[in-house]
C-alpha cells in the first residue's frame, strides 16, 4: 500500500517538472500542454516517459528528450531516467491542452484551428488582436508544425500551429 | 496479436528490410535533391516551403532507416550516408541532378522541372503510405499513419504549383510538358519493388505494384485533364531499375556530396 502511495507521488512530481520542460522553439508551452506525453511510467525509483513527436523531422527532439531527462534527474532519490519518442499513437493538433493554446497566443501563435472545412481548407484568427481577417502567407514556416499568416486587422505577421489529423 | 507480429517479422525479415530500404533511400535522396534548391527557388516564400518540405523527408527517411537498424542493420545514420550508390534502393527519378550546374558555382536548375517531379513524387508515396497504413508489418504501417499528415501538406504544395504553372504562360506550358516528359522517362521503377517483389507482396507488407500504380494514374488523369495535358503520358517503362540497385552516376556524386561531412570523422557525435 505504501509502495502504490509512493508510486504516484513520483509520479506526480514528475509531472509537475515536466510541465517546466519546454518546446525550445517555443518556450510559453510546456510539453505537457503541447499533448507531447504520452505515458508515464514508474517502477521503484525509475521513471520511464513516453513522448510522442509533433512532425517526425523536428530537430528539437533531442534537445526535448535531454531536458526531459534533466529535469527528472533533479528529483531527489530518483533512479533511472529513460526517454523514448513513439510513432503510435500518432500525436495529433487536437492534442494540445486549453491552456497550452492560451499560452501559443502569448508567443504570438494562433492554436491550430478546432476543425477543418470539406476541402481541408482552415482558418485561424490573429493571436495578437483576435482580428478574423487574417491572410495565409505560407502554409510553410520557420519550423516544421508552423504557418506564416497576416493579420489585415492590426497590420501583424503572425504565425499558426498546422493542424495535424489522423483525418488528411 | 503479438504472436502473429513476430512471426510476420522473423518469416519476413528480408522483405522488410528490402522495403524498408526502397522508402528510405527514396526519400533521403530526394531530400539531399530538396535541399540543393535552398536559396535557389522562386522566391523567398517557396524557399521557406520547399526547404520545410526537404525537412519532412528527411525525418521520414530516419523513421524508415531506424525500422531497419532496429531489424539488425548498421545505425540509421550509417545507412544514410555510408552506403555507396551500388547498395541503393532508391527510384531512379529521385537520384537525378535539378539541372545544370552545381549552387556551388552556377546552377541552372529547372523549377518546372522541381514542381512536376515533386508533384508526381508525392502522389505516388501518398498512394504507398495509404496502402502501408494496413501492412501486415505494424510498426511499419504506425510510421504510415504519421507520415500521411504531414504528405498532405507537401501533395497540397506540389499540385497547386502544378496546377497553376500548366495555366499560365505559353513558355511555362512548354517548360511543364518538357518537365513532364522527363519524370515520365525515369518513373518506370517507382512503383517497382525490383526482384523482392513476390516476397514483400507474401509478407503482406504492401499492395502490388500494378494496384498502385493504378490507383496513382486515377488520382493523376482528372489533374491532368483539367490543365489540358494527356493521361498518355502516364505510360511507363522500366528500362534501369533503381529497387535492383542500379543507378546513375548521378547517385554517385549526390552520395559523395551528402557525405563528405559524415565521412571525414566517423567517429565524431553530432
Amino acid at each position: 500500500m505504501q509502495g502504490t502511495t509512493a508510486t504516484s507521488s513520483l509520479k506526480e512530481e514528475v509531472i509537475k517538472r515536466l510541465e517546466h520542460v519546454k518546446d525550445p522553439e517555443i518556450d510559453t508551452v510546456s510539453i505537457v500542454d503541447l499533448g507531447m506525453v504520452e505515458k508515464i511510467e514508474i517502477a521503484g525509483d525509475d521513471v520511464a516517459v513516453v513522448v510522442l513527436p509533433t512532425f517526425l523531422g523536428c530537430p528539437a527532439l533531442p534537445i526535448i528528450q535531454q531536458n526531459i531527462e534533466k529535469a527528472i534527474r533533479e528529483i531527489p532519490k530518483v533512479g533511472s531516467v529513460e526517454v523514448t519518442f513513439v510513432q503510435h499513437p500518432p500525436w495529433t493538433s487536437e492534442r494540445i491542452t486549453e491552456k497550452g493554446r492560451e499560452s501559443l497566443k502569448e508567443f504570438g501563435i494562433a492554436p491550430p484551428p478546432r476543425y477543418l472545412e470539406e476541402d481541408g481548407s482552415w482558418h485561424v484568427d490573429c493571436p495578437y488582436c483576435t482580428s478574423t481577417y487574417v491572410t495565409m502567407d505560407n502554409i510553410f514556416g520557420p519550423t516544421a508544425c508552423r504557418s506564416i499568416l497576416y493579420c489585415k486587422g492590426c497590420k501583424n505577421p503572425f504565425e499558426a500551429m498546422k493542424p495535424v489529423s489522423t483525418i488528411m | 496479436m503479438n504472436e502473429e507480429k513476430s512471426t510476420t517479422q522473423t518469416e519476413h525479415q528480408e522483405a522488410i528490410i528490402s522495403l524498408l530500404l526502397q522508402l528510405a533511400d527514396d526519400d533521403f535522396i530526394f531530400s539531399f535533391r530538396g535541399s540543393e534548391w535552398l536559396g535557389l527557388a522562386p522566391h523567398i516564400e517557396e524557399d521557406v516551403a520547399s526547404a520545410s518540405i526537404s525537412q519532412d523527408m528527411m525525418g521520414h527517411a530516419a523513421m524508415f532507416y531506424k525500422l531497419a537498424e532496429g531489424l539488425g542493420l548498421d545505425a540509421a545514420d550509417e545507412l544514410a550516408h555510408g552506403r555507396a550508390a551500388g547498395e541503393r534502393r532508391n527510384s531512379i527519378l529521385v537520384e537525378r541532378v535539378n539541372g545544370e550546374g552545381s549552387y556551388m558555382g552556377t546552377p541552372t536548375y529547372d523549377w518546372a522541372y522541381a514542381v512536376v517531379r515533386n508533384y508526381f513524387y508525392s502522389q505516388a508515396k501518398k498512394v504507398k503510405i495509404d496502402s502501408l497504413k494496413t501492412s501486415a508489418y505494424a510498426p511499419l504501417a504506425e510510421v504510415a499513419t504519421k507520415v500521411n499528415m504531414e504528405l498532405y501538406y507537401h501533395l497540397l504544395h506540389w499540385k497547386t504549383w502544378f496546377t497553376q504553372l500548366l495555366s499560365s504562360t505559353d513558355e511555362a506550358k512548354e517548360k511543364m510538358n518538357d518537365a513532364i516528359q522527363a519524370v515520365m522517362a525515369d518513373f518506370g521503377d517507382v512503383f517497382s519493388y525490383g526482384e523482392d517483389a513476390s516476397r514483400i507482396q507474401e509478407a503482406g507488407l504492401i499492395e502490388e505494384e500494378g494496384v498502385l500504380y493504378q490507383r496513382w494514374v486515377e488520382k493523376m488523369e482528372p489533374v491532368l485533364q483539367s490543365v489540358g495535358v494527356s493521361s498518355e503520358q502516364l505510360s511507363v517503362a522500366c528500362t534501369q531499375n533503381g529497387r535492383n540497385k542500379e543507378h546513375t552516376t548521378e547517385l554517385e556524386s549526390a552520395i559523395a556530396t551528402l557525405s563528405e561531412v559524415y565521412r571525414s570523422d566517423l567517429t565524431a557525435s553530432w
